[in-house]
């Protein structure tokens, strides 16, 4: 059953939260070296779907699999340290630190208490750091605390610390939302230069900003996947146009 | 961009160097010119309360760390302080001759020694239990608490409650350890007289070094990687967990250390005032600990031993005056800081001392012959830098 080739393998997941299902036997995989762009439109489950792939959830019934492996029983951080990486729809950057500090912590490659209390930061990821510093532009205000960056400068150190990080998968959600079009643009091609070494999953609403970046897009609705394909197989879809121009449907049954 | 880490570096090393010259300062005028100049002015007495708020100081540095830095306000810290107290408090009352008792045991009628008296035999012991027993308490309790996610308000509570579980303990046994009274009347320790002076200038000596070495080790604690992801933890603390941290881990170890931190406190503060009673661990002592911290400054050590001294200096000059005042002082005084300095009085001199003092010498910040905004503007100084002929 296992495929080796599959970074993530989703099951009959189910999420039932006090008899309302965010997620309904949802089934997904996709390939390692993909970037996948999830669309849906609002309560669709998209941020559900995240927080139980990143552990913030368990699965009421079915079960994720990473490289093979079922999360159920690892809580956040063992999961993270597995190599799943997350950014949130609003930089969540620390603010009183510097964003040296903030990308040090998540540069940071032996996350246990001891480790991180007894060794200095070490030149290797100094020198990480300041390459990533000048990637995203902030030498200059490396030193002062985040929570006097602009909300672009912010959003760039949260993928910069995402990338510090080094996972081997990257859940994105809602990257663009409240950038100008130049950001926007900027921050597609920083995505996809990343896919050439990361497994990607993107959550965006924005379809100009999808049509960029997307090879593969996976329709959620209501909890479970409406359908997949294309960015053009997926807009002439009929059950999406459906779907998302809400006109009256039959019974809004997910193609599982 | 190496020579910028490089210079970086040089530059941390160099302000570590002044701060330690600071510190030594300070300690060579505590222990060499202050007894002779509170001698010469009269007030020789204010030596041993200087000592004693000098042992508090150790307490409010370990509350400054899982308050300040951690963001956890334990309200249970009286009880570390008593235990600490307790321990040694223990050691002295068996200064006696073998087979004799406690002097109060023989009050309550109690004819062997109870079983956990006698370790305390053992200076070595004592020694180990005061750092120990509060810090394995705390490791345990706090280990329990973090895992199952208990934070905010609710740890606060919590702490409280095991701090009403200990008083009250503490307060019922007179036949274990002489319940309201507590122990007091201490003969003598590793030989000497506790009394004597010059017994009590040594307790106020090693208090000092105690003070250093704690402050030394909260300074290496909150710096670099550790202490950053302290303020992280405080801050946003689900976050940390999905950068691949164990929130749980870091807590449990900081409210170890902090409690140990107040159990040493409690041991030096009890040599010094010759007694110990369970009063020092009942819920108000321990609220107490955190104003000093909100007075002196919340997430700055500094702020934490000035906050210690300087509150419990104005309480025993205060009720020297007006006995009665002193409580309803402590209230206004926790208002004071809640309203007009939120970042207590290390956090007000950071922020807004520095342009004070530069307004009061007439001077603007920074001198600027164009746009000042343009001036401070860290993208212009950087392109400046790079501009600069390389030497």
């Amino acid at each position: 059953m296992i495929n080796p080739d599959r970074i993530l393998e989703i099951e009959n997941l189910t999420i039932n939260f006090d008899g309302f299902k965010a997620l309904r036997n949802l089934n997904f995989h996709m390939e390692t070296g993909e970037l996948r762009v999830i669309i849906g439109p609002n309560g669709a489950g998209k941020t559900t779907f995240l927080d139980v792939i990143t552990g913030k959830v368990k699965p009421t019934e079915g079960q994720v699999r990473f490289k093979g492996r079922n999360l159920r029983a690892l809580s956040e951080h063992q999961i993270a340290r597995l190599g799943i990486g997350r950014k949130f729809q609003t930089p969540r950057i620390y603010l009183k630190l510097t964003p040296r500090q903030n990308l040090e912590l998540s540069c940071n490659r032996d996350k246990g208490i001891l480790p991180t209390l007894i060794q200095k930061t070490p030149v290797a990821e100094r020198r990480t750091v300041g390459g990533l510093l000048e990637t995203i532009g902030l030498v200059p205000k490396a030193d002062i605390a985040a929570a006097l960056l602009s909300h672009g400068e912010k959003q760039r150190l949260e993928i910069g610390m995402l990338v510090a990080q080094s996972p081997d998968l990257l859940l994105v959600d809602e990257p663009v939302a409240g950038l100008t079009d130049e950001e926007t643009y900027l921050t597609g091609e920083l995505l996809t230069s990343l896919a050439e070494s990361h497994s990607i999953i993107v959550i965006e609403h924005d379809m100009e900003f999808v049509r960029q970046i997307a090879r593969q897009v996976t329709v959620l609705h209501e909890g479970s996947v409406l359908c997949e394909g294309t960015i053009d197989e997926v807009q002439s879809n009929p059950r999406v146009i459906e779907v998302y121009l809400g006109q009256p449907q039959e019974e809004p049954h997910a193609a599982a | 961009m190496t020579d910028d880490v490089g210079s970086k570096h040089r530059q941390g090393d160099r302000k570590r160097l002044m701060e330690a010259a600071v510190v030594l300062a300070i300690v060579l005028f505590l222990i060499f010119v202050m007894p002779s100049l509170l001698t010469a002015v009269g007030q020789s007495f204010r030596l041993k309360l200087l000592g004693r708020f000098l042992a508090l100081a150790i307490a409010a540095l370990g509350i400054d760390l899982i308050w300040g830095y951690t963001g956890l306000l334990s309200l249970g810290h009286g009880i570390f302080f008593g235990l600490g107290g307790y321990a040694i408090g223990m050691h002295l009352k068996l200064q006696i001759p073998p087979g004799e008792l406690p002097d109060f045991m023989g009050l309550y009628g109690v004819t062997t020694l109870p079983w956990f008296w006698r370790p305390f035999y053992s200076f070595p012991f004592t020694l180990v239990a005061i750092v120990l027993i509060p810090s394995l308490l705390a490791g345990f309790v706090g280990y329990l608490v973090f895992r199952s996610r208990i934070k905010g308000v609710y740890f606060s509570i919590l702490t409280q409650a095991v701090t009403i579980i200990f008083f009250n303990f503490f307060n019922g046994q007179q036949r274990l350890v002489n319940g309201t009274n507590g122990l007091i009347d201490f003969k003598t320790l590793l030989g000497a007289t506790v009394s004597d002076p010059k017994t009590q200038f040594g307790f106020y000596c090693c208090t000092i070094i105690v003070l250093v070495a704690a402050y030394a080790l909260c300074r290496w604690l909150t710096s670099d990687r550790f202490g950053a992801l302290l303020i992280a933890i405080r801050d946003d603390e689900s976050r940390t967990r999905f950068l691949g941290y164990d929130p749980a881990e870091a807590k449990t170890l900081v409210f170890a250390v902090s409690a140990a931190l107040a159990g040493i406190a409690g041991a030096l503060y009890t040599l010094q005032s010759e007694s110990i009673s369970p009063r020092s661990m009942d819920v108000a002592s321990s609220i107490e600990m955190v104003i000093w911290v909100a007075v002196g400054g919340r997430a700055t050590l500094v702020g934490a031993i000035l906050g210690a001294v300087l509150v419990n200096f104005a309480r025993s000059l205060l009720s020297e005056q007006f006995p009665e005042i002193w409580l309803f002082f402590q209230g206004a005084l926790f208002l004071l800081v809640v309203l007009v300095l939120p970042n207590g009085i290390i956090g007000w001199c950071r922020t807004n001392g520095h342009e004070l003092v530069l307004k009061l010498l007439k001077r603007s910040p920074i001198a600027t012959a164009t746009y000042p905004s343009l001036e401070q503007d860290l993208d212009v100084q950087q392109e400046r830098r790079k501009l600069e002929p390389k030497e």
